[in-house]
């Protein structure tokens, strides 16, 4: 419920600043803008920052908003009885003729399995006659969730050891860029591979599994940020503003968070709309291979998950057409934005 | 230059010890289901007793999980790993080196083919872009390079396969060679029958790494265009042609450069998922499975290989920077 108002407020805001832009006239320009509106007018002013802020809104409706929608539940099975021919040919001769006879049966399931693409189904049924689209959406609700929520984790994480790396330099820095240097070292692949066998073994297959896989992913990601973080703060530290911070004598954390961490936003923001694109495209790996969120719940890398068995590949594409366009969708339009952005906040840039 | 990288390989072995720990642990942490069910016929007709399996463990190192047996056991893999061994893979039955040798071919060719063909697609793309910067050119070049990017590569792979190999029935869904090709094929039939089969997944990696590299020469080649000695070059008169072919062009190479050098694990480590879609016996499939079953042996082995051309991939990246450009001081 929650999310849904995030999203109309995001919408409306989106609204308020075209509204601005085309209610701009001679005068509002000779105004001097706060560097926040300028960011704001500069990344509207981007085709592709749009075309991606337009379809991660309509990403989130149809994932937050649209299950509401429907009659099936995620895991709800359809009923329905299905009839399934087979046809079997039999081939004989008689008299030194060869003849072929068909044989047509009629099977009645209980369930309508693997359903066809009609009114009640826009994407037919799965193997457990759940609703595909029904899934579709919802698998997007947890997919994006888990991209915030490991988004977030990690840049709070990195934020906070790339900063004390970055300001207190010397054994601080030490000690955590070499951790930071043999966590990037680790292919996070093989380790993802490896904990999925170990929380299997652990007994860890419910919804629980959720939270483990966020917190595994935060652990490899937050490296990057505190790189990135300690970076910036190497740089701006030696910067008069921070030496006149110093001379003002403001307390250590006054001039960490006042000081250093305004500046290295833009970064960070950057960094975080990229970064929500990578997640869900891990997320989706993992639900490939089979060792992502446990089996049942959908999630877009769990309904991609029927594209590595070569039967539902080749004859049912409708099971996991819809969540790889919408991983390839989330990720392009993340990927636009964070560019939008980042073109944005860049001083240099003029056009 | 010579202190800086001796700095960086003692550097490089403390990581690499940090890495191995962790990887060691958490694959200890894993059911040793492989090993039980290899030998559980054995096992219930007798023909093997309970002390001989334990006996079996003990060879791997892996009869106590108790935080000292581990550590114990992880002892007895660096000694082992130090002197050159890494053990026998529990699948194949060899020697884990000798594994990753024999399946490192395969892999590094198809890499190797499709990091040519992304070279030679998107550095002239990159910098026709980056000559016509805000063009219809550079705009269409620019958004298909980001849509290209942003597709996951199990999802390209079995589209692919399901298009070009299932419906329009043009490549093979998967392997290197045909059940159907006669044993009497000669090498050069062989050798074309797995350039079809691998068509497809070199046409995938090259799809979905030529976006960044093509990207990342059009900023170079912007940052180049807006040199004071392009600026020169313009001034004293020479064409156009000359400008971008000679000077932009020789000095957009500069930092690609170091980007081939990070491509080393990659290269040589094997597309794990794009094998694994495509049923491609390389290290990246075969790491996939010993990851699946617990052949620790085999597990502990590719990923220190990862880990290992990880590490020297960003030492030479560094060392190769102060080569080309005689500005950076390495200290």
């Amino acid at each position: 419920m929650e999310d849904q108002i995030k999203n109309e407020e995001q919408v409306s805001e989106k609204e308020n600043f075209n509204d601005n832009l085309h209610g701009e006239n001679l005068t509002d320009r000779a105004k001097v803008l706060s560097p926040g509106m300028t960011v704001l007018k500069r990344f509207f002013r981007s085709k592709l920052s749009i075309i991606g802020l337009v379809t991660l809104v309509l990403l989130f409706l149809f994932s937050f908003l649209g299950p509401v929608f429907t009659k099936w539940g995620p895991n709800e099975a359809d009923p329905n009885s299905k009839t399934i021919f087979t046809v079997t040919s039999i081939t004989y001769e008689v008299d030194g003729e060869t003849y072929t006879c068909f044989e047509v049966t009629l099977d009645e399931t209980n369930y309508n399995i693997l359903g066809d693409i009609s009114a009640d189904h826009i994407m037919g049924t799965d193997d457990s006659s759940y609703d595909v689209f029904t899934r579709l959406m919802t698998g997007g609700r947890v997919s994006l969730t888990i991209g915030f929520v490991v988004v977030i984790l990690e840049t709070l994480l990195g934020v906070l050891l790339g900063g004390l790396a970055g300001y207190f330099g010397k054994w601080v820095d030490q000690l955590i860029m070499r951790i930071v240097d043999i966590l990037s070292c680790i292919p996070s692949l093989p380790i993802m591979l490896i904990l999925s066998a170990v929380f299997t073994a652990l007994g860890i297959v419910d919804i629980s599994r959720l939270y483990y896989m966020m917190i595994v992913l935060t652990l490899l990601g937050w490296p990057s940020v505190a790189r990135l973080v300690r970076g910036q703060i190497l740089s701006l530290r030696e910067q008069e503003f921070m030496l006149a911070a110093k001379s003002s004598g403001l307390s250590t954390g006054k001039k960490i968070f006042k000081h250093l961490l305004p500046n290295v936003i833009p970064q960070l923001i950057v960094f975080m709309t990229l970064g929500l694109g990578s997640i869900i495209l891990y997320e989706a790996t993992l639900g490939y291979l089979g060792i992502g969120a446990p089996t049942g719940t959908a999630t877009w890398g769990n309904l991609i998950n029927y594209a590595s068995d070569a039967t539902y590949r080749n004859y049912y594409p409708n099971l996991w057409l819809g969540a790889g366009i919408c991983i390839t969708l989330a990720i392009l339009a993340f990927n636009f934005v964070g560019d939008g952005l980042r073109d944005a906040f860049d001083p240099k840039m003029k056009r | 230059m010579v202190k800086y990288i001796l700095k960086r390989l003692l550097l490089a072995i403390l990581i690499l010890f940090g890495v191995s720990v962790i990887i060691y642990f958490l694959i200890r942490m894993m059911p040793l289901n492989y090993l039980e069910q290899k030998f559980a016929d054995q096992l219930a007709v007798g023909t093997m007793t309970q002390e001989d399996f334990d006996r079996i463990l003990a060879i791997y190192g892996l009869d106590d999980n108790s935080f000292l047996g581990i550590l114990k056991g992880y002892w007895s893999w660096l000694t082992n790993f130090l002197k050159g061994d890494m053990g026998v893979s529990f699948q194949f039955g060899r020697e884990v080196s000798v594994v990753i040798k024999e399946k490192m071919g395969i892999s590094f060719s198809i890499s190797l083919v499709s990091l040519i063909l992304e070279l030679l697609i998107a550095i002239p793309l990159g910098i026709k872009c980056a000559t016509n910067q805000y063009g219809k050119f550079d705009y269409t070049v620019t958004v298909l390079c980001m849509i290209a990017m942003a597709f996951p590569s199990f999802f390209l792979g079995n589209l692919f396969i399901k298009w070009f190999a299932v419906d329009l029935g043009w490549f093979e869904t998967g392997g290197l060679n045909s059940s159907s090709l006669p044993i009497t094929a000669g090498p050069l039939e062989v050798f074309g029958d797995m350039i079809w089969h691998l068509i497809l997944p070199i046409l995938v990696m090259v799809i979905l790494d030529i976006g960044s590299l093509m990207r990342y020469t059009r900023t170079n080649t912007l940052e180049v265009l807006n040199a004071d000695y392009i600026r020169t070059a313009r001034a004293k008169g020479l064409s156009e042609g000359k400008v971008v072919y000679k000077h932009v062009f020789r000095n957009t190479l500069i930092p690609l450069i170091t980007v081939l050098a990070s491509t080393l694990p990659m290269l040589f480590g094997g597309a794990m998922i794009t094998e694994t879609v495509f049923d491609i016996p390389g290290i990246g499939q075969a790491a996939y499975n010993a990851l699946k079953i617990g052949d620790i042996p085999l597990a502990m082995g590719y990923n220190m290989f990862i880990a290992v051309l990880t590490v020297i991939g960003t030492l030479l990246a560094d060392i190769m920077y102060a080569v080309v450009d005689p500005r950076v001081k390495l200290k």
